[in-house]
């Protein structure tokens, strides 16, 4: 743990030498998701709520989406770019230190800018909760930093599932960016507005509804069972078979040296 | 210290004829090659020796030194390095070898070289006290001294190789591989590195395994050549063993002639009327048509 900060730290002064793209890029990452936003304010301007979701119900969706999605592209952007690592052949070169790939993979690469959309995200939930009659109780923000943790858990899942592709393919493949941007547009509405089997995939596969929105439910007190709080811990599940897949990648990798 | 026992490996390469009709269809079926990279390749290597290993492009050296350094898992035969197996144990083997391609880098190209340093450090767990007599040391013979506080970025070729070598030495390995360790430099720095690595050698009994092109890199420096080529290990000997096996053994009129075509291009004296060992390998790879 100790090295994966010194990691972040090298590639923060990295990147510190650039300065004004830096500055520019947190700017430009904060404008991205505030389109969006601003789409769903229209939106709601227009037709008053969705399904019976409120426009700052929606909008607490909305925040928890984009603060975790923000935060793995920050920290676990090693993986989401881990295709060129091995098109460069840079990958060798961790193979032959003294440490797991999992943390030098982490380790290779930090997307500082994300912190722009982290912010907006933040912004938007602060908003959000200022705006929503919520009975707070201990549990229930138990609930929303599991919720957040969840979500950074299963998003780096997909970023390390597809990374393990490109010892397959070596070019990453562009379609795993359904599950990675798919899963963050689609999650940032309340799962209930979509087809019965799309609410399934989320719940069941890939277990964004566990992270974001059934634990929503229990928030906004739809629901009474406290279940409902620590339903993100499923999100855990979902890492087992990545990180599986992923060693099972790196041997493939060692075999074919492709 | 090294035994190499019988190490095959072979490659699966798609093939595909040019052409977009091609591409389309490489998508659903592709053909397949299979390529030997290594067949059969056995030899030892004792503790402190310095061994060049030369060969063509593409005649395996690469492949080699990735599977001696536990970067890819043979399909057959036995390797045991300081009693390891490089494929297994990875982590508890790399301690102990320090690996450098050339023409790849293994610093941090936008921040100062010191920096790299110092997560090399914490990545290989160096104590701290034995990390500033190493890292003294290395600034001392290297002559790093000016070059510690500039980002890799802005270095020239030759200063970037100089530290390179140092980052794969920070943690006092036992076995240091060398891939291609002076191309592209200038005479200066490639005699330079020459001299580190016979000094690392002499002082700290480090082993070295060098692969290059550079014939004057293994006349400075093995006396063991092991040469291969199309995946085979054709020559495992000494310079001089290399000389005159070769160097006599074709006839007068053919060396005189490879002579006269290689004295044009290379600068290399052959005022004795002995053939220099560029002239006897372009021969060896003729000989089995590489």
């Amino acid at each position: 743990m100790t090295l994966y900060f010194k990691y972040m730290l090298l590639l923060f002064k990295a990147q510190m030498e650039y300065r004004a793209s830096f500055l520019l890029l947190v700017l430009g990452q904060c404008l991205t998701p505030f389109t969006v936003f601003t789409g769903l304010y229209f939106m709601f301007e227009r037709f008053g709520d969705m399904k019976g979701w409120s426009f700052y119900e929606v909008l607490l969706c909305f925040a928890v989406t984009h603060m975790a999605f923000s935060i793995t592209e920050c920290f676990a952007r090693g993986f989401d770019m881990f295709s060129s690592l091995v098109v460069s052949g840079d990958f060798d070169r961790l193979l032959v230190r003294p440490r797991g790939t999992i943390i030098q993979v982490l380790g290779s690469k930090f997307e500082f800018s994300r912190v722009g959309r982290l912010l907006l995200g933040a912004g938007v939930l602060i908003w959000a909760i200022m705006n929503l009659d919520i009975a707070w109780s201990p549990l229930k923000i138990t609930a929303l930093v599991l919720m957040e943790a969840s979500g950074v858990i299963i998003f780096a899942s997909i970023f390390i599932l597809c990374a393990s592709f490109s010892f397959w393919t070596v070019q990453g493949l562009e379609i795993a960016n359904i599950l990675t941007d798919g899963g963050r547009e689609m999650t940032q509405y309340p799962l209930s507005i979509y087809h019965r089997r799309i609410q399934q995939f989320f719940t069941f596969i890939i277990p964004f509804g566990c992270a974001n929105y059934l634990p929503l439910q229990y928030i906004l007190g739809r629901e009474e069972n406290p279940i409902y709080a620590f339903l993100p811990l499923a999100g855990l599940l979902f890492l087992v078979p990545c990180l599986l897949i992923w060693q099972i990648g790196v041997r493939r990798y060692r075999s074919t040296g492709s | 210290m090294i035994e190499v026992n019988g190490i095959s490996k072979s490659f699966l390469v798609s093939k595909r004829p040019p052409g977009l009709a091609h591409a389309v269809k490489s998508l659903f079926r592709r053909e397949y090659t299979v390529v030997e990279a290594l067949q059969n390749i056995s030899f030892t290597i004792g503790s402190g020796e310095i061994v060049g290993y030369i060969g063509p492009n593409g005649a395996g050296k690469s492949t080699t030194i990735k599977t001696m350094s536990g970067i890819l898992v043979p399909d057959s035969g036995t390797c045991s390095i300081m009693g390891y197996t490089p494929w297994k144990d990875r982590v508890s083997y790399v301690k102990n070898i320090g690996v450098v391609f050339g023409q790849r880098s293994q610093l941090w190209w936008d921040v100062p070289v010191l920096d790299s340093f110092e997560l090399l450090r914490d990545i290989y767990r160096i104590p701290p006290l034995e990390y500033r007599s190493t890292l003294a040391l290395l600034v001392e013979t290297l002559d790093l001294q000016a070059l510690l506080h500039t980002p890799v970025r802005q270095l020239s070729l030759g200063q970037r190789m100089r530290c390179e070598i140092a980052a794969s030495l920070l943690h006092s390995p036992s076995l240091l591989f060398l891939d291609e360790p002076t191309i592209g430099l200038d005479a200066v720095s490639k005699i330079a590195v020459r001299q580190f690595i016979k000094t690392i050698n002499e002082e700290k009994g480090v082993t070295v395994i060098l692969t290059t092109h550079d014939m004057n890199d293994i006349e400075a420096l093995a006396s063991r050549l092991l040469l291969i080529g199309k995946g085979k290990l054709l020559y495992d000997g000494t310079v001089q063993g290399l000389r005159s096996r070769y160097g006599s053994k074709s006839g007068a009129a053919e060396a005189s002639q490879l002579q006269q075509a290689s004295a044009s291009t290379s600068e290399q004296g052959h005022s004795t009327g002995s053939l220099s060992i560029e002239d006897i390998v372009v021969q060896m790879y003729k000989e089995y048509a590489l």
